[in-house]
């Protein structure tokens, strides 16, 4: 029996396209009510590394249990079929860079979609939690406008908000203020800040120096598609172990937008 | 020549039967064109070459028929090669045949044209299969293709006047009809052009709430 309090346990996992190894035996375990915040230069592997933990890509080695169950692989080593494995996503809830909103539906029914539509829970309850969730995010009155019409920092809200909405048991943020003008990205950080706060289990492919500094309860920091180093935020940016990690810290400090927020 | 009308007029029921039939004729491809469309669309993007080239040449190969020889050889040819079809038969297999060609082009452009991550979001959120492509796909994919396949299926409303030929009694047979027995021609065809032009207001006026829903949504 795996230990369940680990949330998400990475064991292993390669990706390679083509010829470019990606991703090389990467393991790690996130805890329940953790922040763990992946850190590396761009190309590094982060994203893929975030993809692989919901089977958006397909890991080549390794394993990835979520509670205990393993993802993508039923018993006897058979790939999951889209119903198994759509199960498993609801328990996932991911933040994209380009906010990924249903540009066809309002804010609202971006946040119930999911819910009722995959986790076939009751309307009538999913849209007081809906509701909930977007005064949490500061966006009460945006509920009937189309995505199309919000900033971006907005529209990441609502990302987040949609993440939410379907009560993950971890929530993956693929640089979620990447796309954002600089002046935006601070509405988006605070309420990330705050979920952190709440203890909600997260993996976060980030630029944000300053986020991670003061967010995240250990960083991993990807190189090359390895994982070079991996500590509490303090020991990474005080006290890096690798000459990758200080140039790094180094050259992002200085430059990322929020970095000092 | 207000006499020529009245005549027209006394002939109503007949033009009129001609609407509801050229009507039918084309509510029906238009719809199994876009069924059909949607099935050779992906086709039309696989990744297996035998099928992608085989799809793609069914498509421009329809493109560059004439839709009257098409008819004719649906309906006049395919006896000789001992398949026998009915005008009513024909004329609709000749129709949706000729349209998904087209509809599933102008699908495919609109689908390429659409971004991706709103679907892998679907696909991340725990969509799938069928429930992935009705509720995340499909939408946008409707509201931005809606005008080109309203174009579209003016097009089809037009061509299927050319089913005339095949004694199909649609519209344009119809009006052929009557100035046949009355020798009214102008009054008679010009009735049915005001007839083929109400049919295609419907569409555009179907056309434009389309538009008005993706305007709100860009």
């Amino acid at each position: 029996m795996r230990d369940v309090t680990k949330v998400l346990d990475v064991v292993g996992i390669s990706k390679r396209f083509g010829d470019l190894e990606v991703l090389h035996d990467i393991s790690f375990q996130v805890q329940k009510g953790e922040t763990v915040c992946v850190l590396g230069p761009s190309g590094s592997g982060k994203s893929t590394l975030l993809r692989c933990i919901n089977w958006l890509e397909r890991p080549d080695a390794g394993q990835i249990y979520l509670n205990g169950k393993e993802v993508g692989v039923s018993g006897g080593g058979v790939v999951m079929g889209d119903r198994e494995l759509s199960q498993i996503r609801t328990h996932i809830g991911m933040v994209f860079q380009h906010f990924a909103l249903w540009p066809h539906l309002t804010v609202l029914q971006n946040l119930m979609e999911a819910p009722i539509q995959v986790q076939k829970r009751p309307k009538a309850e999913v849209r007081e939690e809906a509701l909930a969730l977007l005064a949490k995010v500061g966006l009460s009155d945006k509920r009937d406008v189309f995505p199309a019409k919000l900033s971006g920092g907005q529209k990441q809200r609502v990302g987040i908000a949609r993440a939410l909405a379907t009560k993950p048991d971890l929530l993956l943020f693929d640089e979620p203020t990447s796309a954002l003008d600089p002046e935006l990205v601070g509405e988006v950080l605070v309420v990330m800040r705050e979920l952190a706060r709440e203890g909600m289990t997260m993996v976060v492919v980030t630029h944000e120096m300053g986020f991670a500094r003061e967010a995240a309860t250990r960083v991993l920091f990807l190189d090359h598609g390895r994982v070079v180093e991996t500590g509490s935020p303090e020991q990474f940016f005080s006290n890096p172990e690798t000459d990758r990690a200080r140039q790094f810290i180094q050259r992002y400090s200085g430059e990322t937008a929020g970095g000092r927020r | 020549m207000i006499h020529d009308f009245g005549i027209v007029w006394s002939e109503r029921s007949l033009l009129l039967s001609g609407l509801g039939n050229t009507t039918i004729l084309s509510v029906l491809s238009a719809v199994a064109a876009l069924l059909i469309g949607f099935i050779l669309t992906p086709a039309l993007m696989s990744k297996k070459p035998w099928l992608a080239t085989a799809v793609r040449g069914f498509v421009d190969g329809m493109r560059c028929v004439p839709f009257l020889l098409f008819a004719y050889i649906v309906y006049y040819g395919l006896p000789s090669l001992g398949l026998r079809l009915d005008n009513w038969t024909s004329g609709l297999a000749a129709l949706t045949i000729y349209n998904a060609a087209y509809m599933a082009e102008i699908l495919r452009g609109a689908w390429a044209a659409q971004p991706r991550e709103p679907i892998e979001a679907g696909v991340a959120f725990g969509f799938s299969s069928l429930s992935l492509f009705r509720r995340i796909v499909l939408p946008p994919l409707l509201l931005a293709a809606g005008p080109v396949i309203g174009n579209q299926m003016i097009q089809i409303v037009k061509d299927s006047a050319f089913l005339t030929i095949i004694a199909l009694p649609e519209l344009t047979h119809a009006a052929a009809s009557i100035q046949s027995r009355h020798y009214v021609p102008f009054a008679a065809f010009i009735s049915a052009v005001f007839l083929y032009w109400g049919l295609c207001l419907v569409i555009e006026a179907g056309v434009s709430t389309v538009d008005r829903m993706a305007a709100a949504r860009r």
